[in-house]
């Protein structure tokens, strides 16, 4: 057994932004991730970090901006930190030796991004994810914080008290990947989740392999609610073979879409009569695929993106990493032809259910970067909000768990007396794990255990009778089969657009992925390296994640930011400004809603979002 | 292609693209290379019309090794032959034959888009990152191998210990103590000083350009053109002092440092990022002997 007094579980931007901040605040702290920290999916982000640095901007405007831009479903007190820390967060990155692009006057360069009335994206080239990422892991080197890489985190430990607002974080449970072997990870102050977005339930995503919402469905299972998972962004160019993006500058230097019949669409079917191309992006995907289902589709599936129009130099000048992106993940030669694109999905506004201090309900347990929902998104996060969120909150998540007193949070979490039960909907099929068992045969073994060691070492052993249960069986099914089945569900039914009908299909597929489940075994007989175990447990945690952004969107009946409905298509402040939460309860998922937050240092009157 | 004398561009209102980047001007940079290999590559060579594969599959030997499992102790290629797609690349090939065929087929993968540096192979004789490689750009059979001179672990998955450790010796990370006062205030860095490392900073740590060196196989402590260029990355940066400098210079022109580099340009050739390593390396070894100079 492993004992550290702050575990971070994930290496990405806020994992590594929360371990630096609890080890300077005096714990001793250790990185637990399946990845190396420099494979993180933070080094894949181009745009940049919103932070109000300059004169003529300030906190108040980019937290306003936020409000807007999330179509007033974030939370005040969050959004206002996020708006009130990034900049002081962003020069500390700076003077970690971050390469930022720079004014001729040797500070920062910033840049207007969508939904900004500032140009308040600082930025280092199209490349700000990889160098945050790689001057973060840079800083846990120096300070030679512990990391355990390649070992991924298969359970929480926290107590089966009735009660969630009752139990408490003891720690972890992972395998070496490259050994097998199953070891428990003791926390004394607190496990922090930043394990990133759960793109990987969707079958056509910007998102990486290792996208699976592993700490969504770990801190789900453990009783804390996961928060407005209906609202998903899908962007609107991303390549079809892969998924892989090509940034929204495209179109900010004049690229243009045309269907098949090589018509601009977004002004000759009026999509966008003022904004075109450069609509926002819900709007344009939207368009995309009302273009395919009209029949004007490129081979039924995309869109061409043109900017031969441009020119060679001009190209080449702004747009290069966009000519090895078509040219590498598609074969095609953006100076010479249009490039295929269809929405992709992107990123998920929702996630666990926390408060600015990146608590859950659970004690000792939280969560930091887009696994969480403080919730700064609500139902649209704007471009350049994604960094700033990773080191503000992976910061102030660090901080807590190590002891520091952050003050009091507004924002509530968990089921308390503020919450409304959901009663009006009704599902297609039960939901959650009702009747079945997914954990191999190995969850409910009992056995009273009320001492943290003895909780610890009981799932310790439960995880391992749990990989034998895998590795053992014989025959079934393998989980590739199940994770696509479940993808394509998602894809063809809880999309851009989406129908109640639809996700009544989506929830009942997903039934069957569970059904499935039961029966899934492991082929490779290996204990090292054992990637078909891994991903065996990735996708029972895509099942869980996927179906609650499936009940989420069938609950919330209303076309709010990026979450349309078919049935409703306005957006009904009257009935709707609440958070959607749902919580695990023992396998019988509850749904409930949360009042948002308008109100802090500032007051948000919802408007009217145009831009 | 431009010519060095620049036109005062016309100041645009925006992009999402760094409109700084003066390097992508410049008639002789990597960058502008590599696309005028591709454009001549494309133009000239025509080995393989993707649409004469469409339909197609695509054979691919896979190289395969585990420790513990029977049959598989003994090294040996397995072949697998993949329906092919438009825009597949070695990555998408070895997934669907591990998806569909044999899912204890081993490798690291994430991000799919070349940043992560997950997925360095040993595709047809050369290190290249699987997700960047076009099926269509080579010859059939095609053979993938774990990264030379690293220990295999199991299948396509090599240890990266060693080439963590040659990053972490170079003392990766922002050395400067004395930052500017008042809470906001940045470091000033000029943009030709930012464009000096720019090349430098892009690496992915896929440990291509490490497998691909004759002296890291023959020298295990040398430090290697990655850990190098880390280096380099810090050394040329203004924003540290010169005695920093100093100190990093030392670290590389140990025994086991710069001096090895014998300008093979074989590190240079494989890089997925296009870091110039060579000339890097080559770099370090005139300040050092500067530095020399200044003090003997």
């Amino acid at each position: 057994m492993y004992e550290h007094d702050v575990i971070v579980v994930g290496a990405g931007g806020a994992g590594l932004r929360a371990a630096i901040a609890a080890h300077e605040a005096g714990a001793d702290t250790a990185i637990v991730s399946k990845l190396h920290p420099v494979r993180s999916h933070t080094g894949a982000a181009e745009g940049g970090i919103n932070a109000a640095l300059r004169e003529g901007d300030d906190w108040e405007l980019h937290a306003y901006d936020t409000m807007k831009g999330s179509d007033y479903l974030a939370d005040a007190p969050a959004a206002e930190t996020l708006a009130q820390d990034a900049p002081e967060e962003t020069i500390e990155l700076e003077h970690w030796g971050m390469p930022f692009s720079r004014e001729e006057d040797g500070r920062v360069s910033q840049r207007p991004f969508g939904g900004l009335s500032f140009p308040r994206t600082t930025y280092a080239g199209a490349e700000t994810g990889h160098h945050l990422l790689h001057v973060m892991y840079e800083q846990v080197v120096k300070r030679g914080i512990q990391v355990y890489d390649e070992w991924y985190v298969m359970n929480l430990v926290t107590g089966d008290d009735p009660d969630p607002n009752d139990r408490e974080c003891e720690g972890v449970v992972a395998y070496d990947v490259q050994t097998g072997k199953v070891e428990g990870f003791k926390a004394n102050q607190g496990v922090i989740l930043a394990t990133g977005g759960p793109g990987q339930a969707f079958d056509h995503t910007t998102n990486a392999v290792s996208c699976t919402g592993d700490g969504h469905a770990m801190a789900y299972r453990a009783g804390a609610p996961l928060e407005d998972m209906e609202f998903i962004q899908f962007h609107p160019t991303s390549l079809p073979s892969t998924g892989v993006l090509i940034s929204e500058g495209v179109r900010g230097e004049g690229g243009i879409l045309y269907n098949n019949d090589g018509e601009r669409f977004m002004f000759e079917y009026g999509y966008a009569n003022n904004s075109g191309e450069l609509a926002s992006r819900d709007v344009v995907a939207r368009a995309e695929l009302d273009e395919v289902a009209e029949g004007r589709g490129v081979e039924d599936e995309y869109v061409h993106l043109d900017m031969r129009h441009l020119g060679e130099d001009r190209i080449l000048d702004r747009l290069e990493n966009i000519l090895h992106l078509a040219e590498d993940f598609e074969g095609v030669n953006g100076l010479v032809e249009p490039m295929p694109v269809k929405p992709g999905q992107h990123y998920a506004m929702g996630g666990i259910d926390v408060d600015e201090n990146g608590q859950t309900c659970i004690d000792g347990l939280y969560a930091a970067g887009e696994c969480a929902c403080v919730s700064v998104h609500g139902g649209n996060r704007l471009g350049g909000n994604a960094l700033p969120e990773l080191i503000v909150f992976g910061k102030r998540a660090g901080r807590h768990a190590a002891g520091d007193d952050l003050g009091e949070a507004e924002i509530k979490t968990g089921y308390g007396d503020d919450v409304e039960d959901e009663t009006e909907t009704e599902l297609p099929v039960a939901p959650g794990e009702a009747g079945l068992d997914s954990s191999g045969g190995v969850a409910a073994d009992g056995g009273v255990a009320t001492e943290a060691e003895g909780l610890l070492e009981r799932a310790v052993e439960q995880e391992r009778a749990r990989v034998d249960h895998l590795m053992d069986k014989e025959d079934g099914i393998q989980h590739a089969e199940i994770r696509a089945k479940l993808q394509k569900a998602m894809t063809d039914y809880v999309n851009v657009f989406r129908t109640g009908d639809g996700i009544r299909k989506a929830l009942k597929i997903i039934r069957e992925c569970r059904e499935e489940y039961q029966d899934v075994y492991v082929d490779d007989p290996s204990r090292t390296f054992n990637t078909d175990l891994q991903m065996t447990y990735e996708t029972r945690n895509l099942i869980d994640v996927a179906e609650t952004i499936a009940l989420g969107a069938l609950v919330r009946n209303e076309f709010r930011g990026a979450h349309w409905r078919q049935e409703n298509q306005e957006r009904d402040d009257e009935n709707w400004l609440k958070h959607t939460l749902i919580s695990w309860d023992d396998g019988e998922p509850n749904i409930f809603y949360r009042p948002v937050i308008l109100e802090g240092e500032k007051t948000y009157e919802p408007k009217v979002r145009s831009y | 292609m431009s010519t060095q004398q620049q036109e005062p561009e016309p100041q645009e209102p925006e992009s999402q693209e760094s409109p700084e980047d003066p390097e992508m001007k410049g008639a002789e940079s990597p960058q502008n290379q590599r696309l005028k290999e591709k454009e001549q590559g494309l133009a000239q060579e025509e080995t393989v019309d993707e649409s004469d594969l469409e339909g197609e599959t695509v054979h691919i030997k896979v190289f395969r090794y585990d420790p513990e499992v029977e049959g598989k102790q003994e090294p040996r290629f397995d072949d697998f032959y993949v329906p092919f797609e438009k825009g597949m690349t070695v990555l998408d090939a070895v997934m669907y034959a591990r998806d569909e065929y044999d899912s204890s087929l081993t490798f690291r993968h994430s991000c799919r888009q070349a940043v992560c540096g997950s997925d360095a192979f040993f595709v047809n004789g050369k290190q290249q990152l699987g997700c960047k490689t076009q099926i269509s750009d080579l010859e059939q059979p095609i053979r993938i191998e774990p990264l030379p001179h690293q220990e295999v672990v199991k299948d396509l998955v090599v240890d990266m210990d060693h080439f963590y450790d040659q990053m972490h010796a170079v003392e990766p990370y922002f050395q400067q103590e004395d930052l500017p006062d008042g809470d906001l205030e940045e470091q000033r860095q000029s943009r030709e000083n930012r464009e000096k490392v720019k090349m430098s900073t892009r690496c992915i740590w896929c440990a291509a350009c490490m497998s691909s060196c004759n002296i890291a196989a023959g020298d295990n402590d040398y430090l290697g053109p990655a850990a190098i260029n880390k280096a380099y990355r810090f050394a040329m940066d203004e924003r540290e002092d010169e005695e920093i400098k100093e100190h990093r210079l030392r670290i590389v022109e140990q025994e086991h440092g710069v001096w090895r580099c014998q300008t093979q340009f074989s590190c240079t050739e494989v890089c997925p990022k296009d870091i110039p390593l060579t000339e890097h390396i080559q770099e370090l070894k005139r300040e050092a002997v500067k530095k020399n100079l200044k003090f003997w």
